[in-house]
């Protein structure tokens, strides 16, 4: 049946690990007694605090908003008193202004208005509206605003939605229990997207090593007009926007582009969710589903966490770190961020929490490149990654940027594949950045 | 949990597969050669080999200051290559001054493994041969004599099979596949070094392009231009693959990755050109065999072809003249 099927070019075969976790279902531990809510949890402006220091709340209740087009909403996700409002650890490793609830321990709910059973009751501008204010990202990890997605600039038409439910990242199974567990909801969530858009297709792509949700999700989208399921080889990094567009709808993002461009956008499973929970129930995005995982934690689990949850009360409530843990990485091995401290929050983007033990974290040092061109064979936005790390470390940029650095999606499968050690993916980091602020002059 | 988390840049895990690791497996691949050539050589070929191999790992074990001697492999696997282009019976010498060469003319020079322009081995041969050349050149080539171990292989000594066109008749084809010919350590076994070289290919360490390019263009040429002689013009062309270094070279020499382009199009023609210069060599230059001098060409040609092939980006959008 998946003969014909098309594929992309590059990547990498990792250990996927998965079976951790893939088969623990959802758990949710207890209310939280504190929470740390970030004002910036996305990409765009950050928030301004709607609270003062003192205020009661109440859990859904939105706390920080921004005027800006490019930002989303935060909501309390506990009820309880704001103690704090100041600079806080965030996983993207500097502080930021981020609201602290001491909770009441009651979960006393903010009010909640929607009961919305057919995406049809509502025209798609208030649809949009309802989702900007439930403070939806992409929470595959990107953290890019939902409603800006959902907003295409005058003369771009979009015929196709696709949900990205391959999860391609080793260790993660948190999309993969929710394929699982909410069907209906990334369908419904599906179907609110494809009537804002105007999108006639929707597509749930789904890699081959999750059978099981294959099926759950196909018999849920069994005679929903224009939605298909479409599974697709196990291959990193097959969740990358353009990868997934590539194989689903053999369109070819432009360099440079969006997937706009090609009338494509997509949504992480997550954000399917979020959005029905939205339109359904009213609900703001404030808990998400983030698999604590790795060999360096006692039980791993797929939890439902409340946004702010600091992560070392969610280590606990898994049993704590193993002695041998080395490194806690925030998303998955691939692309997610190695954290210096335990004193974080859990924000809208987390995915993961991994743990890896001595024996996955290398300290060895790199060596000189032997040439293999695996790093060539691994990329699967065919670029040369070696010759972009050896201008970067020259301090070449001008030839980083004839090597099309800017078009490096950062998956990480050059520096996975190196057998001389070399964080190609860190040197080529450091030209995009320089590249790109060069441009901006 | 003890001590402090480490902070590095994502990617936070890694391929097992380290230079080490690719290098033991080149030498893996080589196991079957190195059976076949004590197996049809004796006590001699295991001396050259020792020898090669050894003064290699010394060479830049020395050179570069460290204890540990086999290090990453790879002046290993320079040796054990520089002893399959040899005569099995050469004195000692030949071998440790080709070693030694190899190890600081052809790649410590240029700032050690990945530096390098040219493949080690085969100018550790190319001094050899302008330097020595009666040991290695001319009917100097031993008779092989299979399951005797301790025989002095260098009483019965002829030419090997690309010297001249009676020298070839008096050659089959099934024994060139088998090896039981008269020539270097290396070259003799095409079923052995088929069998190292699709272990490579298995292993992902070679690409196809470069073998490929260079064997299909020497049969290619040996079919349009070799004249026929050998049965008809297609089995002269697989004559053309099968004796001499051919198949040592495209396998094992000619896709050392250092020494090699890196875009598969610059593979692709690196492997044709080699072909190519052997093929001119062969049939209408001064020497019987050209393989040695034709990777060294093609090498040289490498920073150029990877400067040309660099490839199409994802969605990169043709230009409208």
């Amino acid at each position: 049946m998946n003969i014909g099927r098309a594929i992309f070019k590059g990547g990498v075969h990792p250990e996927y690990r998965k079976e951790l976790t893939a088969s623990l279902a959802v758990t949710t531990p207890p209310v939280p007694q504190k929470v740390v809510i970030p004002l910036q949890q996305h990409i765009g402006a950050p928030c301004e605090p709607l609270v003062e220091v003192g205020d009661l709340v109440k859990t859904g209740q939105k706390i920080g908003q921004s005027e800006s087009f490019v930002s989303a909403p935060v909501h309390a996700s506990i009820s309880g008193q704001v103690t704090a409002i100041g600079l806080y650890n965030h996983p993207l490793g500097r502080k930021i202004t981020a609201i602290t609830i001491e909770g009441d321990g009651q979960d006393e709910w903010d009010e909640q208005a929607n009961s919305v059973e057919n995406p049809d009751d509502r025209s798609p501008e208030e649809l949009r509206k309802l989702i900007r204010e439930a403070g939806i990202v992409g929470m595959g990890g990107a953290t890019f605003p939902a409603h800006v997605k959902l907003s295409p600039p005058d003369g771009k038409m979009i015929d196709t939605v696709i949900i990205n439910g391959a999860e391609c990242e080793p260790y993660l199974t948190a999309d993969h229990r929710l394929m699982l567990e909410k069907p209906e909801e990334i369908i419904f969530g599906l179907e609110v997207i494809m009537k804002v858009l105007g999108a006639g297709r929707g597509i749930v792509g789904i890699e081959d090593n999750k059978p099981d949700a294959i099926r759950v999700m196909k018999q849920v989208a069994e005679g929903k007009p224009g939605i298909s399921i479409v599974p697709l080889e196990t291959k990193y990094p097959q969740g990358a926007e353009k990868m997934l567009i590539q194989v689903t709808t053999r369109r070819r993002v432009p360099s440079g582009g969006l997937p706009l461009d090609v009338g494509v956008v997509n949504h992480n499973t997550g954000t399917a969710v979020a959005i029905a929970d939205a339109i359904q129930k009213g609900k703001p995005l404030i808990e998400r589903v983030v698999t604590v995982t790795g060999e360096g934690v006692r039980r791993p689990a797929n939890l439902m966490v409340r946004v702010g949850t600091l992560v070392n009360e969610l280590l606990d409530f898994c049993g704590g770190l193993k002695e041998e843990t080395r490194k806690l990485v925030i998303g998955g091995p691939m692309m997610g961020l190695a954290q210096p401290t335990t004193d974080l929050p859990v924000i809208k983007g987390t995915s993961g929490l991994v743990a890896l033990t001595v024996e996955d974290v290398e300290l060895s040092e790199s060596g000189s490149c032997i040439r293999c061109a695996r790093c060539v064979e691994a990329c699967p936005i065919n670029l040369v990654p070696t010759f972009i790390a050896q201008a970067a470390e020259h301090e070449y940029f001008s030839r980083a940027e004839k090597l099309h650095v800017t078009d490096c999606i950062e998956c990480g499968c050059c520096a996975y594949v190196c057998p001389a050690r070399i964080p190609l993916t860190q040197w080529i980091r450091i030209a995009k950045a320089e590249v790109l602020a060069r441009r901006k002059g | 949990m003890n001590g402090k988390l480490v902070v590095s840049s994502s990617p936070h895990i890694r391929t097992i597969q380290s230079v080490q690791s690719v290098m033991l497996d080149v030498l893996i691949a080589l196991g079957p050669v190195v059976a076949v050539a004590i197996f049809l050589f004796g006590y001699q070929a295991l001396i050259t080999m020792t020898v090669a191999v050894a003064a290699a790992m010394l060479t830049e074990a020395l050179w570069l200051r460290r204890l540990n001697i086999f290090g990453d492999g790879s002046a290993a696997v320079t040796g054990l290559l520089l002893a399959m282009t040899l005569p099995p019976n050469v004195p000692w010498w030949i071998p440790a001054i080709g070693s030694v060469t190899a190890i600081i003319i052809g790649k410590q020079v240029y700032g050690g493994i990945g530096n390098n322009i040219f493949n080690p081995a085969l100018v550790g041969r190319a001094v050899l041969v302008t330097s020595w050349g009666t040991h290695l050149v001319g009917p100097i080539w031993p008779v092989p004599k299979p399951f005797h171990f301790f025989a002095d292989i260098s009483a019965v000594t002829s030419a090997t099979p690309l010297a001249s066109e009676a020298e070839a008749l008096n050659t089959a084809l099934s024994q060139l596949l088998i090896g039981n010919v008269a020539g270097a350590l290396g070259e003799t076994s095409a079923l052995a070094l088929l069998l190292g070289g699709f272990w490579l290919l298995y292993k992902g360490h070679i690409d196809w392009r470069i073998p490929g390019g260079f064997i299909g263009t020497v049969w290619l040429m040996g079919a349009l231009f070799g004249g026929g002689f050998y049965g008809n013009n297609v089995t002269t062309g697989f004559f053309h693959v099968l004796a001499g270094g051919v198949l040592l070279g495209a396998l094992f020499m000619a896709t050392d990755m250092v020494t090699s382009p890196v875009m598969p199009w610059g593979k692709l023609i690196f492997g044709v050109g080699c072909g190519l210069i052997t093929m001119l060599i062969r049939l209408f230059g001064a020497h019987p065999e050209g393989v040695t001098f034709a990777i060294l060409t093609m090498n040289a040609l490498t920073p150029l072809l990877d400067k040309f092939t660099i490839p199409r980006k994802f969605g990169e959008v043709k230009q409208v003249a």
